[in-house]
């Protein structure tokens, strides 16, 4: 039998149909839902006189509006509360396997509790309504962001259209350097392929430096497939994966999960397997990374400056860069270390794990923000994330160091809550998208690792975490 | 959805890279529970020169003259003019009702992020993908031609220029159908619904840990 890629093994094993065309209909395994990209689905659903295919698929919460602070006192937000509020009763009304609602001890980030409840299983198709569901990728699977439309397919029919896509193999070999990790390997991908990179492809990440991640890793790199314009990426399994998900509330038990690993262990690539694209890159030549624009692939090297649109030859980019260093109030050539924020955010789907706040942790220990940092917000992935973390003590590191210690949700990701930035403030945050305003309407945004965040905390400047550790 | 067949309407030009779905549409409009509505709010951080908040009365507020689409030579715009990787960034369906709801039916770019671009057929809204040099002419047309209208016909696949100069666009020929016809997607699917209990069943007896 031919070589198969990893992508054409999982694509293979889900068409239900294939038009001549090559439009295939591809069948879900999981749905994963939240509240601000379904409310509009359900109710085509209802309108269409439709039933949902399968609920035992959907695993819901709410994140991207709930506060982080003051759970006693609800939603203040009445425009938010009702999308909660919308959600809570459109799955009340349908079903699900799980529904982890607001302030329910297991709710989060939806990207953080699928895997971390083992709803996210190698070998299946993975949809949200939310671009970041690249991130379940590392567990083997294909998964994807969807928009509303798409969303209202599934739950009607478990099924999506799709046509095959491109594939791409970035192979990161070598090894990282001390107080370089995921995040930093994300951020160098994007900024040596772009951000339309990836666009038409499913992106394999593999070599020695994402094998030897954690899952944890690897879903921080699978998460920032989407800012890479692939609309997934993905890890193949390995002991790794298996040893992650062993135990877990929805992984399977018994008998089944011998059967499952049997399958499992096939859900690689081929070796001699043909990839339409291949990059690759060398893990030591990779430093802790900033951006310094509005865009995932303006990221350099803390040990660079600030570059110069004089010399991009380019005139669409330059303007663009040109139009980016306005916004960001940065001038051509300045250290990226002498760049000074105002706020540090420690959180989102890219880098709420445990991990990840262990990372901060080590750095933060024993010290204290600088006085220029008005605030240091920490908000873990989820409520178990949270529990892990009190009980390890970190939540006392940082607010020892004079952090604020938060509930779980996306918080100032994307500033959907109250928390957020104010016009012109400068913020070192762990998430995914520096774009104006995501933050906050002309808040500044600049994307690194936990580990660079704290550092940035502690310096109240950007900081190379290589020379605190 | 509405069908769409042969459109002819103004340009607006966005001259742009990267334009992402937060600058489409700001998230504190995402906490609307309806689909229709967004079009006073799309650009909004680039059109007003306040910040815009959900149940404002954006007729009152005022227009950043600095951006493009507020020039009254575009105003009426149906097709948009912009650069590569349009849509970049979030998933969020709301980008495409926002455009439409503001009165866009056809997106000329370099390219489209994936996500977005799936997500404008599912709405009636074209998305076509046209050749740098090409952009860069059209750019250079609509600057110095007031009133400077396409006629795109999505049957024949091709973009009309005034001059009588003709671009051919490629689309993938399901979309197109679809979009010709107005059809929705889960209607066709679910003629194929026996299939899909077939393969379900299938797969429940093959792999039954994904069914719990
Ligand atoms: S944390 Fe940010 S990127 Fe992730 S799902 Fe929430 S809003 Fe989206």
């Amino acid at each position: 039998m031919e070589a198969q890629t990893l992508y054409e093994k999982l694509w293979s094993s889900h068409v239900v149909h294939q038009e001549s065309d090559g439009t295939a209909l591809i069948y879900i395994d999981r749905h994963l839902v939240h509240e601000v990209t379904s409310p509009q689905a359900f109710e085509g659903l209802r309108l269409a006189g439709r039933k949902p295919w399968r609920t035992s698929s959907i695993v819901a919460t709410a994140d991207h509006n709930t506060p982080t602070d003051h759970w006693d006192r609800g939603i203040q937000d009445p425009v938010s509360r009702q999308q909660v509020e919308t959600l809570d009763a459109n799955i009340r009304a349908s079903g699900a396997l799980a529904y982890f609602p607001f302030k329910d001890v297991r709710q989060g980030i939806v990207h953080v509790i699928g895997p971390e409840n083992g709803a996210t299983l190698p070998g299946m198709t993975v949809v949200c309504g939310d671009s970041h569901t690249s991130t379940h990728g590392a567990f083997g699977c294909l998964a994807h962001g969807i928009g509303t439309s798409e969303v209202e397919h599934v739950l009607a029919t478990q099924c999506l259209l799709q046509k095959k896509s491109k594939t791409m193999l970035i192979r990161v070999d070598g090894r990282l350097g001390k107080g370089v990790g995921a995040k930093d390997v994300a951020l160098a991908i994007i900024g040596h392929i772009g951000t339309a990179g990836g666009t038409g492809h499913a992106i394999e990440f593999g070599g020695e430096v994402i094998r030897s991640l954690s899952m944890e890793g690897r879903m921080t790199v699978c998460n920032m497939a989407i800012e890479a314009g692939a609309r997934m990426g993905f890890v193949a399994v390995d002991d790794i994966t298996v040893e992650y998900l062993r135990g877990r509330p929805f992984a399977p038990g018994g008998e089944h999960w011998d059967k499952a690993v049997d399958y499992w262990r096939t859900l690689h690539s081929d070796e001699g397997a043909r990839f339409d694209k291949v990059i690759e890159l060398r893990g030591e030549r990779i430093v802790p990374q900033v951006t310094w624009g509005t865009s995932p692939e303006m990221v350099t090297g803390i040990d660079s400056r600030v570059p110069d649109p004089v010399a991009e030859k380019d005139p669409v980019r330059r303007e663009g860069m040109e139009r980016a260093l306005q916004y960001m109030g940065l001038a051509p050539n300045t250290p990226i270390e002498a760049v000074r924020i105002d706020k540090v955010f420690i959180g989102s789907c890219t880098n709420s794990r445990i991990e990840d706040l262990r990372q901060a942790a080590a750095v933060v220990r024993g010290r204290r923000k600088a006085d220029n940092v008005r605030l240091a917000l920490v908000v873990p992935g989820s409520g178990l994330v949270k529990r892990q973390a009190e009980a390890e003590g970190l939540d006392a590191i940082f607010t020892n160091a004079g952090f604020e210690w938060r509930e779980p949700g996306c918080s100032m990701c994307l500033a959907m809550n109250a928390d957020r930035l104010e016009p012109g403030e400068r913020c070192a945050s762990t998430s995914n998208r520096n774009f104006e305003g995501r933050q906050g309407a002309g808040g500044r945004t600049h994307l690194v690792s936990p580990a660079m965040a704290a550092a940035a905390a502690i310096a109240g400047r950007f900081a190379d975490v290589r020379e605190i550790l | 959805m509405e069908a769409f067949k042969i459109h002819e309407g103004l340009v607006a030009p966005l001259d742009r890279n990267n334009v992402d779905t937060d600058a489409i549409i700001p998230k504190q409009f995402l906490k609307s529970i309806k689909r229709s509505g967004f079009g006073p709010n799309a650009f909004d951080e680039w059109r007003y020169m306040d910040h815009g908040e959900p149940g404002m009365d954006n007729a009152r507020r005022p227009l950043n003259p600095n951006f493009v689409l507020n020039q009254e030579r575009y105003r009426g715009a149906s097709i948009l003019l912009t650069r590569a990787n349009f849509g970049c960034g979030s998933s969020r369906e709301h980008a495409p009702w926002a455009l439409l709801d503001y009165g866009f039916k056809a997106i000329l770019a370099e390219s489209f992020a994936d996500i977005f671009h799936n997500n404008c057929f599912k709405n009636g809204i074209l998305p076509v993908v046209v050749p740098k040099a090409e952009l860069d002419a059209l750019f250079g047309l609509v600057e110095h031609c007031p009133g400077y209208a396409l006629a795109i016909d999505l049957p024949a696949q091709s973009i009309r220029r005034p001059d009588g100069h003709v671009v051919h666009f490629d689309v993938d020929p399901f979309r197109k159908e679809c979009l010709v016809n107005g059809w929705d997607d889960i209607g066709l699917t679910l003629r194929h619904a026996d299939k899909i209990r077939e393969y379900e069943a299938r797969r429940r007896v093959r792999h039954p840990y994904y069914f719990s």
